[in-house]
């Protein structure tokens, strides 16, 4: 009896329903997380956005005002990291898909660039703190900070050139070099711009992800509070996550400043997720078009 | 310079850049080691792994970072329980059950949780789940282990989803065919056939999964409460390994006892997540031909 209920095309079935149910509803439950927190940060947030909190610096000891400085702080940052990261890593890239071949030098720089990627973020703000800002005496500032998250996102501009190389046909190559093109000539003319859309969107990703670091930043660049806007890379800067952390955590007017820290909470997650959705339509949008 | 010489020119240069991330791992390594190593002069290896008590600013000082390994193992363990199902289970969803216009969506969720800085998650995690545990449950604090392991679950979530996603698609298809032919539902075929085959990479999921919770800091530097004191229940405060560096790194004096401590920390922390990677590394190279050739 138990044997022919359990093998039952029926239970069988049932056993299938329970299980996608199960499936679906993970799933679900990951997509209401994200929705969830979203509208909360919205929710909260959208009180305090006006044109002075974008463009004001901080006023009465942080509790009035604008978060500008922190806004400019995250920008600097962010692109002094995409200018340290993304050329270092499309040559990694191009050397391990279109020149390396199989052995131990490119076995060792494969692991190298995994161990990388999988170094925890407060263990790079280390790194920066004893190389860049005490052993090279650059100090707390933005180069600092820029090329601690430029290393921080490496591994990840590397990964998605690569992959954006391997989607390039072999073909494209073979017509290339069976005109008698250099292989270089061949990488930099056909190769890249074919792959151009794929590294960009890939890095976009990835760069998303350093403009909302905090722990590598906290010993290398960023500071509570400027006085001034910075003028030159060596000067401290303000950064969105920073002032997040700062002021809920540290700060002496934790409740007062409530609404300043939802405010810069939906500024900093709509500059981050604005950027990924960009990169993640454009991406869709091109491998739709795709002629090959 | 003629054009082959030209060409092994720019190789050159290509593969020397391309070194460049194993020469920035060997001086995250080496600087690590400048600032963390002269902690063993004050305190033994033993001492500061196994010590229980962490008084960093005492007089004398009490180095002993058992409490904060334990903090980062247990936020670590419970995440995994929360993170593991829901990240394996989605990555099922989206490569076998999903219709196909509701599959780019669900990726495209998981990538922007992915996106979401910690800081935001840590946020959250003080302003919403913190309340609510210390109502609901009626605790003193609502920063503590359960918490932190929330919300260090969601930051797992897309990192084991997506690599189990990208295993789980690459299982061929003869095998899923095979499976149907003998009458086997999609269920017995998921649960049977693809999922065994996709082990490996569900396996190396995982483990880089609990790699990123156990070095996530803001989460657990914001919401884990930061008693650097062994936890009697699930409701205790903690304080991993990165909480303790970067909460006292901005109060350490430079060349201090304390700093290189915290160096030394780094030093554990960065070995610890080393040591998940290459497992990770290792599984996917020994395992790699799941091809129809190998079984």
């Amino acid at each position: 009896m138990q044997a022919a209920l359990t093998t039952s095309m029926t239970f069988r079935y049932f056993k299938q329903q329970v299980f996608f149910t199960v499936v679906r509803l993970s799933a679900l439950l990951i997509a209401l997380a994200l929705g969830g927190l979203i509208a909360y940060i919205v929710a909260n947030g959208i009180s305090a956005i006006s044109w002075d909190f974008l463009t004001l610096p901080p006023t009465d000891s942080m509790t009035k005002g604008g978060i500008m400085p922190a806004i400019l702080g995250t920008l600097y940052l962010t692109i002094g990291a995409i200018a340290v990261a993304l050329p270092l890593g499309v040559v990694s890239a191009i050397y391990l898909t279109e020149y390396a071949k199989q052995g131990r030098f490119v076995r060792l720089v494969r692991i190298g660039i995994n161990c990388l990627a999988g170094v925890p973020s407060v263990v790079f703000g280390l790194f920066g703190l004893g190389f860049f800002v005490v052993f090279l005496h650059f100090g707390s500032c933005i180069l600092s900070g820029a090329l601690t998250l430029g290393i921080l996102v490496l591994p990840t501009i590397i990964g998605a050139s690569e992959e954006a190389l391997k989607a390039v046909p072999q073909t494209f190559r073979e017509a290339s070099l069976a005109l008698g093109v250099s292989k270089w000539e061949t990488i930099y003319k056909i190769v890249l711009p074919n792959a151009l859309p794929g590294i960009l969107t890939g890095s976009i990703l990835g760069i998303g992800r350093a403009a909302g670091e905090t722990a590598p930043i906290m010993f290398t660049a960023a500071a509570f509070f400027t006085a001034k806007l910075p003028s030159s890379v060596f000067d401290e800067v303000m950064a969105l996550p920073y002032h997040v952390y700062v002021l809920a955590t540290a700060g002496t007017h934790i409740d007062q400043t409530r609404s300043i820290q939802y405010g810069t909470v939906l500024v900093l997650v709509g500059l981050v997720l604005g950027v990924d959705l960009i990169a993640i339509v454009i991406r869709s949008y091109v491998r739709k078009k795709k002629r090959w | 310079m003629n054009r082959h010489q030209k060409e092994i020119f720019i190789r050159g240069i290509f593969a020397f850049f391309a070194f460049a991330s194993v020469l920035i791992l060997a001086l995250i390594v080496m600087f690590l080691f400048r600032e963390g190593l002269p902690i063993f002069k004050e305190v033994s290896v033993a001492d500061f792994l196994f010590g229980q008590e962490w008084y960093p600013t005492y007089d004398p000082p009490a180095y002993g970072i058992w409490p904060l390994i334990f903090g980062s193992v247990i936020v670590t363990v419970f995440s995994c329980l929360i993170a593991v199902p829901l990240g394996v289970l989605s990555a099922v969803y989206i490569s076998e059950i999903a219709p196909a216009s509701i599959k780019d969506i669900t990726k495209s969720i998981i990538e922007l949780l992915a996106g979401i800085p910690s800081v935001v998650l840590g946020f959250f995690g003080m302003v919403v789940v913190a309340p609510f545990l210390q109502d609901t449950f009626d605790l003193p604090t609502g920063l503590n282990i359960v918490n932190a392991s929330v919300i260090l679950a969601i930051m797992a979530i897309p990192t084991i989803s997506s690599i189990s996603e990208d295993a789980l698609y690459a299982v061929p298809s003869e095998f899923k065919e095979a499976s149907y032919a003998l009458g086997a539902t999609k269920y017995e075929t998921i649960t049977k056939v693809i999922m065994p085959a996709a082990l490996s990479g569900i396996s190396t999921a995982v483990i880089l999964g609990m790699a990123r919770a156990i070095g996530e800091t803001m989460v657990v530097l914001m919401v884990a409460g930061g008693a650097a004191a062994v936890p009697e229940s699930i409701f205790d405060s903690v304080r991993p390994m990165p909480a303790s560096i970067a909460a006292e790194m901005g109060e350490a004096p430079f060349g201090s006892g304390h700093y290189h401590a915290l160096f030394a920390i780094g030093m554990v922390l960065f070995f610890l997540t080393l040591f998940f990677n290459l497992i990770a590394d290792y599984i996917s190279q020994k395992f790699k031909e799941v091809g129809s050739a190998t079984l």
